[in-house]
């Protein structure tokens, strides 16, 4: 298994654990995820097309009639899977596998043929379909640690490679490894409930190491065998 | 019909007679049932007849290809259009990331098969009655490939980085990813376009060769044609090459044939997409597309017969010995969808068995029109009456591939619409912009085709004699004597 390679043979292998029960759905994480990784708003008729470029979104799923209702929440990012769909099918490498088990995405060697899209059975792939515009201020505000994507490119959550890069300088500068919490993708940053988690998982001592062998852990469509790195917490509380 | 004689072609040409003089005689011949050539057609008669849709434009022919050019035209302006404007002038969004490109893609790449299969199978196993049928089978695999090649160009979200698909040694070290059915598919595509049209190409010699040697002094296609003869003279060792060569060629060609459509289907099969992710799809696909590459065959004998008077050359039993292949196939084709539907029926694996209650659904219209037209078509196939009928023939294979389109388009893009993540649950239906380009690529094919029936001989007049010669007596000197029917004879 390429999970248990990450395990042994690196020092950090990423994940980031979700805590249902504790989203209210708020959709911070969501908002916070646009400003951070330059992901452009599309307007109300594109997104009636469901062609939001957020990387990061909240579905809802409704359980009961009204008034007898209850609602859950699951945020949605890239799954960073340690056996990914999307990788094997793209016919110029735009997608990869990097040492530390996230799927890196390399814009400008993409070509648009949108295969990786379809075998996600998450659907967290992102397709810029037009070039978006940005009026006069606005771009003052783009992160200049991150690319601005252009039309016909591929995109989904990265993680925040560039915060994971920050941390590991930092840490490399300071002779040391990463600790936990020093690294803190935008998300997990802004949730009011503290649902996301961050962390790795190769440090045992780390927060999320010992969530991953929580018994309310669940992983998403698990029956693909994709190996998920994003785990789910659920029920139990 | 509606004729008139290329004036500056053949002014001067005492051995070309007018389209009338040739037309006449043709109306003097009566066709004798179940046979597949007329043995006494004369010679310079023959040569003329094959090769007047070449030396004579009706009007009629100008205003089909105008009308083409036209419908072509659009579908490029569109094409432009959404290489300005970017993707989303097509209807694609995710989780239908591929749409009715990829389905017409799959579509005229499944047409093409059957041309060269036809031929190079009839050819292997020395069914005389091939002759005719050989060149017009030849070039419509040749021209879809043409147009199903267009479609991943069109499809590729960044068309001006095609080039990153290709194994370009570079400064930037990168090289394309063969694990990715999308980089088998280019390679088996391009192959099989190359060898097609040599296998085209190989045919055409002798018959370019003799059009060239008809072609009167001063006419514009005397240039070309002597170029492309490559100096053939019709020696006895030239004739002894041609026919090993076209014979290599044939086993070859129908060892790729099977395994590019096979290819195609792994782009869905290796997959992890319910519906898509199935064993199935390799023979499935092949067979799907011999079944709509033998309707095609038989569409375009009968339009060649109509559009180009060809009554004497493509004869009832020509159409009625592909129409026992076509009705073959159409049983084989129908197992096979049943044999998809029965395992998902029988397993009902929740999300598989949701695509077929979405399907029946969302697209019920659709596979009435497909699964109906399918009975139909085996129910009309199964009388001799209709496999001897021209008109009804036409009818028959345009339905089929008029189904098989369905069939492609049901693959492709409902299946996506509504996969494992329920909460990205979505419906597509083809922009204007994908509805012109695929009416354009219908429009190319055709286009391609009439063109090449201007410049180069459609009929395999080399064949033809050739099987007149094996088939019947020839005269040597003042004695006839009767020859074997079999080529290897030398």
């Amino acid at each position: 298994m390429k999970s248990f390679n990450y395990k042994r043979h690196n020092d950090y292998k990423w994940v980031m654990v979700i805590d249902l029960d504790r989203c209210n759905g708020c959709g911070a994480c969501v908002i916070a995820c646009q400003a951070e990784n330059n992901i452009l708003v599309v307007g109300e008729k594109l997104a009636l097309q469901k062609r939001t470029m957020s990387w990061l979104r909240i579905e809802r799923y409704f359980d009961g009639e009204w008034p007898n209702l209850r609602v859950a929440f699951l945020p949605m990012p890239c799954q960073q899977c340690d056996s990914a769909p999307c990788e094997p099918v793209c016919p110029v490498f735009a997608t990869y596998q990097n040492p530390e088990g996230l799927n890196a995405m390399i814009y400008n060697r993409c070509i648009g043929t949108r295969f990786c899209g379809n075998n996600c059975p998450y659907g967290v792939r992102k397709f810029n379909w037009f070039d978006y515009e940005l009026e006069s201020p606005l771009e003052e505000q783009l992160n200049p640690d991150v690319s601005v994507r252009s039309k016909g490119v591929m995109e989904k959550c990265t993680f925040c490679i560039q915060r994971i890069r920050r941390g590991k300088d930092t840490a490399k500068d300071e002779n040391r490894k990463v600790r936990d919490g020093d690294i803190m993708p935008a998300c997990s940053q802004s949730c009011p409930t503290n649902a996301i988690m961050f962390g790795n998982v190769n440090d045992p001592h780390s927060k999320v190491a010992e969530m991953a062998e929580s018994k309310r852990r669940l992983l998403l469509l698990e029956e693909h065998g994709t190996h998920p790195s994003v785990i789910y917490l659920k029920g139990g509380v | 019909m509606d004729s008139e004689k290329d004036s500056e072609d053949i002014k001067d040409d005492k051995a070309f007679a007018s389209l009338e003089s040739i037309q006449a005689e043709a109306a003097k011949r009566h066709i004798v049932a179940g046979q597949d050539i007329d043995l006494t057609m004369p010679e310079q008669w023959l040569n003329q007849y094959s090769l007047a849709p070449m030396f004579f434009t009706t009007r009629a022919y100008f205003i089909f290809t105008i009308a083409l050019s036209l419908v072509v035209a659009s579908g490029l302006a569109s094409w432009i259009y959404q290489i300005i404007y970017g993707m989303g002038v097509t209807d694609l969004r995710p989780p239908v990331f591929w749409g009715m490109y990829i389905a017409t893609f799959v579509f005229w790449v499944g047409v093409s098969h059957s041309g060269t299969i036809v031929s190079s199978l009839l050819r292997l196993t020395q069914a005389n009655w091939r002759r005719p049928i050989l060149r017009g089978a030849e070039a419509m695999t040749a021209f879809s490939l043409i147009v199903a090649g267009m479609f991943p160009l069109i499809h590729i979200g960044r068309i001006w980085r095609v080039y990153y698909m290709f194994p370009l040694p570079t400064q930037r070290e990168l090289w394309p990813n063969f694990r990715s059915p999308l980089a088998w598919d280019m390679v088996a595509i391009s192959v099989y376009l190359t060898s097609s049209m040599i296998f085209l190409f190989v045919g055409l010699l002798p018959d370019i060769a003799l059009a060239r040697d008809l072609c009167p002094k001063g006419n514009w296609r005397k240039k070309y044609l002597t170029v492309l003869s490559l100096g053939w003279r019709g020696t006895h060792r030239e004739w002894n090459v041609y026919e090993k060569v076209s014979t290599y060629l044939a086993i070859f060609i129908l060892l790729i044939a099977p395994s590019v459509h096979t290819i195609v289907s792994w782009d869905f099969a290796m997959s992890i997409t319910p519906g898509w992710h199935t064993t199935i799809f390799g023979p499935y696909f092949v067979v799907g597309a011999i079944y709509s590459g033998v309707a095609g065959v038989i569409t375009l004998m009968v339009v060649l017969r109509w559009v180009f008077d060809l009554d004497e050359i493509i004869r009832y039993v020509h159409l009625r010995n592909l129409a026992k292949l076509l009705l073959a196939i159409a049983l084989l084709w129908t197992y096979f969808y049943f044999c998809e539907f029965i395992t998902a029926w029988y397993a009902k694996n929740p999300i598989e068995w949701r695509i077929w209650e979405y399907l029946w659904e969302r697209y019920s219209h659709l596979l009435i029109i497909m699964l109906g037209g399918d009975v139909l078509v085996i129910t009309m196939l199964s009388f001799s009456k209709v496999r001897s009928s021209p008109i009804l023939l036409f009818f028959v294979t345009v339905l089929i591939n008029i189904d098989m389109y369905i069939e492609r388009y049901m693959i492709v893009a409902p299946i996506l619409s509504h996969r494992d993540n329920a909460f990205t649950w979505t419906d597509y239906f083809p922009s204007p912009v994908e509805l012109s380009i695929a009416a354009a690529a219908l429009a190319g094919f055709f286009l391609l085709y009439a063109i090449f029936a201007k410049l180069l001989p459609i009929v395999t007049v080399a064949d033809i004699r050739e099987g007149k010669v094996i088939s019947g007596d020839i005269r040597i000197g003042n004695t006839y004597v009767r020859v074997r029917a079999s080529v290897e004879e030398e």
